[in-house]
């Protein structure tokens, strides 16, 4: 890592932090007081787009740690984080749990499942994993459909509502704060532990399988482990989904959800946690501002505001999806270094 | 009894047809995948366009079904050779998984791109086939079906001399097999890459007529392709004779569930395919004729 001149490290503990200069510590606290004060600047519809961000985010990190880390392809990803949707509303109607207590066993019973999936497909790479995956998330989503009595089938179901001693996150901003602690708690622990044995194992898998192996990787624990944590995150990211739009329908979680969470690791920038947050708000936000921008062509194709949206924003996904693979692979957290790299050594060119 | 019998002989006869299509679509995927090591996501697509592009020169400029087929199968071949020249090409050398990625993304693009351009309902294909069935002993079978079926066959007979026979199509089959010794030996690897994409593309467009004679026409005729995986991995994904048998069998099978099973599980039909295709990938991943891959570091 290139750090600026005049910075010297001088014990392993200054070493291995995590913020490693007064600077970063400074932008960093710059960050956190913007994040703070963010959603008493803006509108409703704003804090909604980026409230669903934060959502994705969650999602999209899980999702590297799968495929940009370990390098197992999954096309299946919407599968878990429907689980966790699921698994939200079928706890809150049966059991009545608070929500600090549904939201982790959200994401453990995704865990669960991803492993029991991940044990099958240990044997499986490359394009092989991506149809199992993909197979794997149409039969979720069959199941969810034809499940009337678990998941009342095609009509969906209602979230619980988040109620803690008396205090109840209804609001857009009260949402926010809940996404972004949450965002904030995985995000730092995804950025440790792929900073720890674990996750130099999962780059190990991904860079050469065998090789891993041979250096004494255990394969079959690691690769479970990676479906284990992604999954995790996934049926987290799920669950918050299903509490914040307070309905969840077997529809939503089709093969383009999954292919939305791939646009954004690759957007973003593969085997990267700043790139999984990057294209997460990328592919969060831009389709809304085009949204804006183009609205006015809905008229022109015959389609209702609603339709188009969505097909716009299916093909915002596929056209960022090509440009980025082609022009830039290392996604926008490629870019994000390059411009950190010039300016840290500036008036230099390297 | 022979109700009984009837009803699976019924069952076997529509299966066969609809599995002839898939095992023309597993064609288009083995012939890529041969020569450029890609699994092409979008072929689907493809495949829709072309069911829609005859349509409407069907419906509008109101062609001969024949001449309309011979000319979508120019138009997707078209097709293949500039998805294959400006967003392939420049990709030779790069990871597999990027390049896969960049089949799904232009597959999730050409959906909506072709709802916008000829509506999302649903439509009907003028069928050239009588709609009156052919009744061979209690069996039922639609002109359709059994057209698609003729068609199919012959489509593979034609491909099984082209690859066994003809010497663009042992050029092929060198370039599938080791790439650098095909070139040093005077073969135009780029050509034949170009080539396959044409092809594969063309056999969509037989896939997608056949299909949209047979099924509604609306978007999801895309999706029909996805439903041919189970039958490539069944195969094996380099083998043409594996995407043959591979097609009927899925064709055969997802036809059975859904004849016996659909009672008790509605809509499993969908998904026997994909739990198929689960399990063979699991038991056997490199399917009945596929070359199974040994490992070096």
């Amino acid at each position: 890592m290139l750090l600026r001149s005049k910075t010297f490290i001088e014990t392993y503990q200054e070493d291995l932090s995590l913020f490693r200069t007064i600077w970063i510590k400074f932008w960093m606290a710059i960050l956190l007081i913007s994040i703070l004060v963010f959603p008493f600047m803006v509108g409703r519809y704003t804090l909604y787009t980026i409230n669903l961000a934060g959502i994705y985010i969650i999602g999209a990190i899980g999702l590297n740690i799968l495929t940009g880390y370990t390098g197992q392809i999954s096309i299946g990803h919407a599968a878990f984080i429907a689980i966790g949707s699921y698994a939200t509303t079928i706890l809150g109607e049966r059991t009545g749990l608070p929500f600090y207590a549904i939201i982790p066993l959200s994401g453990i019973i995704a865990t669960l499942i991803g492993v029991l999936v991940g044990l099958p497909c240990l044997r499986l790479k490359g394009l092989y994993l991506a149809m199992a995956t993909m197979s794997f998330g149409i039969v979720v989503q069959y199941v969810l459909f034809q499940w009337d009595n678990l998941t009342h089938g095609a009509l969906g179901m209602a979230a619980p509502s988040i109620v803690f001693w008396g205090f109840k996150v209804d609001s857009d901003r009260k949402f926010y704060f809940l996404i972004a602690i949450t965002v904030f708690l995985l995000g730092f622990a995804a950025k440790n532990m792929m900073r720890m044995k674990i996750g130099r194992a999962f780059v190990a898998i991904r860079d050469r399988d065998i090789a891993a192996d041979v250096i004494g990787v255990n394969l079959t624990q690691y690769k479970v482990m990676a479906f284990g944590i992604s999954s995790f995150y996934a049926g987290i990211s799920g669950s918050l989904f299903a509490y914040y739009t307070t309905h969840v329908n077997p529809e939503y979680f089709t093969i383009f959800l999954s292919v939305e969470y791939l646009a954004m690791i690759i957007v973003g920038g593969m085997g990267s946690i700043l790139g999984s947050i990057l294209g997460a708000m990328f592919i969060g936000i831009v389709p809304e501002w085009l949204r804006i921008f183009f609205g006015f062509l809905s008229q022109s194709f015959h389609l209702s505001g609603l339709v188009f949206t969505q097909q716009l924003k299916v093909i915002t996904y596929g056209t960022l999806i090509i440009l980025f693979l082609i022009f830039e692979s290392g996604g926008l957290f490629a870019i994000w270094q390059r411009v950190k790299t010039s300016f840290k050594s500036w008036p230099f060119t390297y | 009894m022979a109700g009984e019998l009837n009803y699976l002989l019924q069952l076997f006869v529509s299966g066969l047809s609809v599995g002839s299509v898939y095992a023309v679509i597993g064609i288009g995927f083995v012939v890529i995948y041969k020569a450029t090591k890609i699994l092409n996501f979008a072929h689907g697509e493809i495949l829709m366009i072309a069911a829609y592009f005859c349509l409407v020169l069907i419906e509008t400029l109101h062609v001969h079904f024949l001449i309309a087929f011979l000319l979508t199968l120019a138009f997707c071949a078209v097709i293949g050779l500039m998805v294959e020249r400006f967003i392939f090409r420049p990709m030779i050398g790069e990871p597999v998984f990027a390049v896969v990625m960049i089949t799904l993304g232009l597959s999730i693009i050409l959906r909506p791109l072709t709802g916008m351009v000829f509506g999302f309902g649903n439509l009907m294909f003028p069928s050239p086939f009588p709609q009156k069935p052919i009744v061979f002993s209690n069996v039922v079978v639609s002109y359709a079906h059994l057209w698609t079926f003729i068609i199919s066959c012959s489509v593979m007979a034609i491909f099984f001399l082209f690859f066994k026979y003809s010497k663009v199509g042992i050029a092929m089959r060198a370039a599938a097999d080791r790439q650098i010794v095909a070139f040093l030996m005077g073969i135009n690897v780029k050509r034949i890459f170009s080539l396959s994409w044409a092809i594969a593309a063309a056999t969509a467009g037989i896939a997608g007529i056949l299909l949209a004679n047979v099924m509604v026409m609306n978007l999801n005729l895309s999706f029909v392709a996805i439903k041919v995986f189970p039958a490539i991995i069944l195969g094996g994904l380099d083998s043409i004779v594996g995407a043959l048998i591979g097609g009927l069998i899925i064709g055969v099978f997802e036809t059975l569930v859904g004849g016996y099973l659909d009672l008790y599980l509605s809509g499993i039909k969908e998904i026997s395919a994909y739990i198929l295709l689960f399990i063979i990938l699991i038991v056997r991943p490199y399917g009945l004729f596929g070359t199974e891959e040994i490992e070096r570091v």
